[in-house]
């Protein structure tokens, strides 16, 4: 069985072409074949998703429906879910169960959804390239000997190489966007506070959102309509209306504005990225959008302004690990400060501890006001450039990453080199705004390049509109790797 | 600021790590590139700009304040790596 889309399976089940229990067994024989070489999963729940499976069949013949029924999904394995492992790819969670089920778990599950497993990421989703698991380093299914974009590298290849029907991620800096990007697929960051955050685990607080990885847009719309919308159980979460996204993929856009940052097409852009993303922005003015260029003037302190402030907040947020109430305690320690210290320097790997390290520092005395307090005023600074830009357009168009996906091993000694290649992604949760990635063409050497639309607060709806059209209008996001 | 004032040792054991020394070296290297960067912050201008800790507008969310039962308390207990009934065991303190 060729796999389909999450909308054509949902199709497909009522139709009664195959039933849940036969879609499930395609996709683990699926994923029995591939991930030897892809490892995209840290590990499978193949019980509870055959127990979901039967139950969902038990609904369908009853002639019941619900959004997801029946459709095999994938978790990067930050979101809780309940009686299983929650690693964060880290030693230090590497016992971890979960007692309670995310919101976002939750409503999949009250969806119909099929949990079939959880996707191996960089360490506490931390990185660019999933080369920081403590558990195995997932490849770029269209080249084994590529990374596959991080830090949710699992979920972008288990969707590529068609070993899920999709999946979710978490993009605290670009991890949902730029390894779609990387392994072409179709990815969303919502508006900070579209998505509940209660049950993933937390790395940066102000930052990370929970998002879907799928096929095509149209599969991203119906995982929006489950996973978004308030919830108290997360006191950030925006108490805003939920739109239907899928009522209005189908909306036209001609007249729309797209705004080009000019500061996105600088120096350093790869040839073959330059050239598909100005094809993307050609067909989508031959699709009746008129476009208009912008200006983002603090794009170039956006990386400094991220690694502050991201790391300050991760080294509060992982502070939580002592090795006391749950995961890794080291046993070599006589006494408490010995057991913090041991615990934390074996529990976590390099780029955790340089991070924590980072954090630590700019929020300590004597350096607070220089680092962290300066890091909030350049935010708000880069916060204000999108809004200017959005006075003139509806959504912005840029590239995903300077380059398409890189090879294993190629930036692991230089951590400035890997924190550089987030430049075009990071702006978007600086700002808060939603932005997604979608397949606009391959390189010379056959991989994926990624397209960047970025939209106004709280409008998931017209990115998602937009790529849709992109999507009935080009075929690139049909191309899959040979494997 | 400066990047020469990053005292490894002193962060890390605010930070609880207890780092190699090889590990010191590196990670100390490491950071002279990742602070030149940051440094770069020093040229712009953020005088009269008010911080930013939270990009939506953040209100005290209130409610009434009820017991619940989120899940059952031993389920809480049993996940960490040392204790015995009731509590958490650690190691000697003082």
């Amino acid at each position: 069985m060729h796999q389909p889309t999450i909308t054509q399976a949902k199709h497909q089940l009522l139709e009664k072409k195959y039933s849940a229990v036969e879609l499930l067994d395609a996709v683990y024989k699926r994923i029995d074949a591939v991930d030897n070489q892809v490892q995209a999963y840290v590990h499978l729940t193949r019980d509870i998703a055959r127990q979901q499976a039967e139950a969902a069949d038990k609904k369908l013949a009853a002639g019941e429906d619900a959004p997801l029924l029946g459709i095999p999904i994938a978790l990067k394995d930050l979101i809780c879910m309940k009686d299983t492992l929650t690693t964060c790819a880290s030693r230090i969670l590497e016992n971890f169960v979960s007692p309670y089920d995310a919101t976002v778990v939750q409503r999949l599950k009250a969806a119909g959804a099929v949990l079939i497993g959880k996707t191996n990421m960089d360490e506490f989703a931390m990185g660019s390239s999933n080369e920081n698991s403590y558990f195995k380093t997932t490849k770029n299914p269209w080249d084994l000997n590529r990374v596959p974009g991080g830090s949710s590298g699992g979920s972008g290849a288990a969707v590529s190489a068609n070993e899920c029907m999709g999946a979710l991620g978490s993009d605290t800096g670009g991890s949902i966007r730029q390894p779609a990007a990387f392994c072409g697929i179709t990815g969303l960051k919502p508006t900070y506070g579209r998505v509940s955050r209660f049950g993933l685990v937390a790395f940066a607080s102000s930052f990370d959102q929970i998002g879907p990885m799928t096929k095509t847009a149209e599969d991203a719309a119906v995982l929006m309509n489950v996973i978004g919308g308030h919830d108290p159980m997360d006191s950030t979460s925006a108490n805003v209306p939920l739109p239907d996204f899928t009522a209005t993929l189908s909306n036209d856009v001609k007249g729309l504005k797209i705004g080009i940052p000019k500061e996105y097409f600088a120096k350093g852009l790869d040839a073959d990225v330059e050239r598909a993303v100005q094809e993307g922005i050609k067909t989508l003015k031959s699709m009746g959008m008129q476009t208009v260029e912008v200006s983002l003037p603090h794009t170039e302190y956006a990386v400094a302004t991220y690694y502050i402030l991201a790391c300050a907040e991760a080294s509060a947020n992982l502070s939580r690990y002592d090795g006391v109430k749950y995961g890794y305690r080291s046993e070599h320690s006589d006494n408490l400060m010995d057991m913090y210290t041991n615990t934390r320097e074996e529990g976590f790997g390099e780029e955790v501890k340089r991070r924590i390290l980072l954090g630590t520092f700019v929020l300590s005395s004597g350096y607070y006001d220089a680092y962290y307090l300066k890091g909030q005023k350049a935010r708000t600074l880069i916060k204000q450039d999108f809004e200017e830009a959005y006075k003139k357009c509806d959504l912005m168009v840029s590239p995903i990453a300077p380059v398409p996906a890189f090879k294993l091993g190629e930036k692991l000694d230089d951590p400035l080199q890997m924190y550089l290649s987030d430049i075009f992604t990071i702006s978007a949760n600086l700002a808060g705004i939603p932005a997604m990635s979608i397949p606009c063409g391959l390189s010379q050497d056959n991989l994926p390049i990624g397209l960047q639309l970025m939209g106004n607060y709280f409008d998931e709806a017209t990115l998602l509109n937009v790529a849709h059209q992109y999507q009935q209008t080009t075929d690139h996001h049909l191309k899959h790797p040979a494997l | 600021m400066s990047s020469d004032s990053f005292d490894i040792e002193k962060i890390a054991l605010l930070a609880r790590l207890k780092l190699t020394e090889e590990e010191q070296l590196r990670l100390g290297r490491q950071f002279e590139g990742i602070l030149q960067h940051i440094d770069q912050l020093n040229q712009l201008n953020t005088e009269n700009v008010e911080p930013t800790s939270h990009v939506l507008p953040l209100q005290n969310v209130f409610r009434e304040d009820e017991v619940k039962t989120l899940f059952e308390d031993d389920k809480y207990l049993s996940l960490a790596p040392r204790q015995d009934k009731d509590h958490y065991e650690v190691p000697q303190i003082i």
